[in-house]
């Protein structure tokens, strides 16, 4: 039976992200088995750019209208300088052949590693199902993460 | 050295020459010999390390001008 490797992602920081998602495919091109839980902020990296607000009740409904999706939204966790410092990554990433985060996402999917959103910070934010990627196949909770884990020869927060 | 594939990963970076290596990897038979052309300083001990992981065979490797050439031998037992 091929290794796995679990990974938390928490964070929507851009650099934090793109991190989790070159060691998902590190060890997805090392046939290792990988699964990716996102919850609280990391959710928005699996979220369409337009998700919609939740109707759910009025704090949801206001805090879905500040708390936006989408890959292209994340911002540096230094040096963002509203947006700008993010985009210069962006364009060196280019420059260096790097893949975006948009290309990991779909790269690490075609790689067989599996994406989890997890439901308790979904209703939290007011997010549905309809909102996420259609390459989230996933919606779980922490059972299902312990279960992973403990199979796990690798095992991230970030 | 003798090889029966080469992929080139001129340029590229972590973990992107891995992942060309795994796909490519997948049309080729046990035993054959994969020559992967890469400029990551990384890849002479990533490479090793991707073998140890993967079962695959580490060949060797081969510095020329800007460029580093490393060797691998599909591994026999594949599930």
């Amino acid at each position: 039976m091929s290794k796995k490797a679990t990974i938390i992602v928490f964070s929507s920081d851009l650099d934090k992200v793109l991190a989790a998602f070159n060691i998902a495919l590190g060890a997805a091109s090392a046939q290792m088995q990988v699964t990716m839980f996102f919850t609280f902020w990391g959710l928005n990296v699996i979220r369409k750019k337009k998700s919609g607000v939740s109707k759910k009740d009025f704090t949801r409904k206001a805090f879905g209208i500040i708390n936006k999706g989408g890959e292209n939204r994340l911002k540096l966790s230094r040096f963002n300088m509203g947006g700008v410092g993010a985009g210069l990554i962006k364009r060196l990433m280019d420059r260096l052949k790097m893949p975006r985060l948009k290309e990991m996402i779909s790269m690490t999917n075609d790689m067989g590693v599996k994406f989890i959103a997890c439901t308790t910070t979904m209703e939290l934010m007011g997010i549905d199902k309809e909102a996420m990627l259609p390459e989230v196949k996933g919606f779980a909770g922490v059972a299902t993460y312990i279960d992973e884990a403990s199979q796990s020869e690798i095992n991230l927060f970030i | 050295m003798k090889f029966d594939k080469t992929l080139d990963c001129y340029g590229l970076s972590c973990p992107m020459p891995l992942y060309k290596a795994s796909n490519e990897m997948k049309n080729m038979k046990q035993g054959e010999v994969l020559e992967l052309i890469s400029t990551d300083e990384g890849i002479k001990e990533d490479m090793p390390a991707w073998c140890r992981t993967t079962g695959n065979e580490y060949l060797g490797m081969e510095e020329e001008a800007d460029v580093i050439k490393v060797y691998v031998r599909k591994k026999k037992q594949e599930e």
